[in-house]
């Protein structure tokens, strides 16, 4: 995108973001939702997050040689240091710096 | 304002300090990656200043990179931080008298400030409304001044970056892992990745991420037993 497109795109996300928060305030005032709002709002969250690692995997290529074996292996590195030391930014962090690694000296 | 609600702004400052590391990290990391990929430094306040949004903000730069469409981008962002339009329900009652604040305080209901609103014990020593203010006002000035020293530091020092862009999946990695602690059930996860996966191979790259969110949510409305089921 050149700088304008970014612009207008930016407008946009600040837009829907704010309405995005303001919803109950508009709408759900009596704060009795319907019911399958009630099941989309519990179990939509995790359904997006999983999908956002696969969006951000988009151009990496799985099919020919290396098969992105250093992307699952540092997904894998990730996720064992967060289920280990439950520290979000140590997690992010330390995966990032593995990831790098891998990408630029082997 | 500070100068008269001084006890308010210290006790906002006290309670916001576990968001400040947080925040300042994770927005560094942000302006880091923003910079890297080849955007203008001054990008990185513009955005945390006005949408002001963890995730969203880490996912734009994939936007931008895509070139997607402004129509997509409102879906995809909706979606992405749909949760936070639950969070004003249990704050309808609290912000009926925030008055001149309520706009700013419904702006910046990010998940720490949210966490932190609703689990503060009532004070009725000092102002309610400045209090909130003050702590809303100091977690998004922690974003700011993250993301731009990120974006003014990713400028001046010269390194190879190549691979910072993992830190956007790392991100959604541990988020998937947390929400997976909250709800223990596999079937999102199923249902997340089954959509991804067959948009990755059958749509354009723009369009895989609102095509995802369509397929996921019919499946989930569509194997509502089951999903329920696994509880």
């Amino acid at each position: 995108m050149n700088n304008n497109e970014i612009y207008l795109a930016i407008l946009v996300m600040v837009i829907v973001n704010y309405f995005t928060r303001a919803l109950p305030f508009l709408f759900f005032r009596k704060k009795k939702l319907p019911k399958f709002l009630v099941y989309i709002e519990r179990f939509f969250p995790p359904v997006i997050m999983t999908i956002l690692v696969f969006y951000t995997l988009k151009d990496v290529n799985f099919v020919e040689y290396p098969y992105a074996l250093k992307e699952v292996g540092a997904i894998l590195f990730t996720g064992v240091l967060h289920v280990v030391f439950k520290n979000y930014l140590v997690s992010i962090f330390a995966g990032t710096i593995f990831y790098m690694f891998l990408l630029q000296y082997i | 304002m500070i100068k008269n609600h001084k006890k308010e702004f210290k006790k906002a400052f006290v309670v916001s300090v576990p968001v400040m590391m947080g925040y300042l990290v994770l927005g560094f990391a942000f302006g880091l990656l923003l910079v890297s990929s080849g955007y203008d430094w001054y990008l990185a306040p513009l955005m945390s200043i006005f949408i002001y949004a963890g995730a969203l903000q880490f996912i734009a730069i994939g936007f931008f990179n895509a070139k997607m469409g402004y129509i997509d981008i409102a879906i995809a962002s909706w979606f992405i931080n749909l949760r936070q339009s639950f969070y004003g329900l249990s704050l309808l009652e609290k912000f009926k008298y925030a008055g001149k604040f309520k706009h700013y305080l419904i702006f910046s209901l990010t998940d720490e400030t949210y966490a932190l609103l609703t689990s503060i014990k009532k004070d009725k020593s000092i102002s309610i409304k400045h209090f909130y203010f003050f702590l809303a006002a100091l977690n998004q000035s922690y974003w700011i001044i993250g993301g731009t020293l990120g974006a003014l530091v990713g400028l001046s020092v010269k390194f190879n970056a190549a691979g910072i862009e993992f830190s956007l999946t790392a991100l959604f990695i541990v988020l998937c892992i947390e929400q997976y602690k909250n709800i223990k059930n596999k079937y999102p996860f199923l249902i997340g990745s089954f959509a991804a996966i067959v948009c990755l191979c059958f749509v354009p790259s723009d369009k895989m991420l609102v095509s995802s969110i369509g397929i996921s949510l019919f499946l989930l409305m569509f194997l509502k037993k089951r999903v329920l089921n696994e509880q």
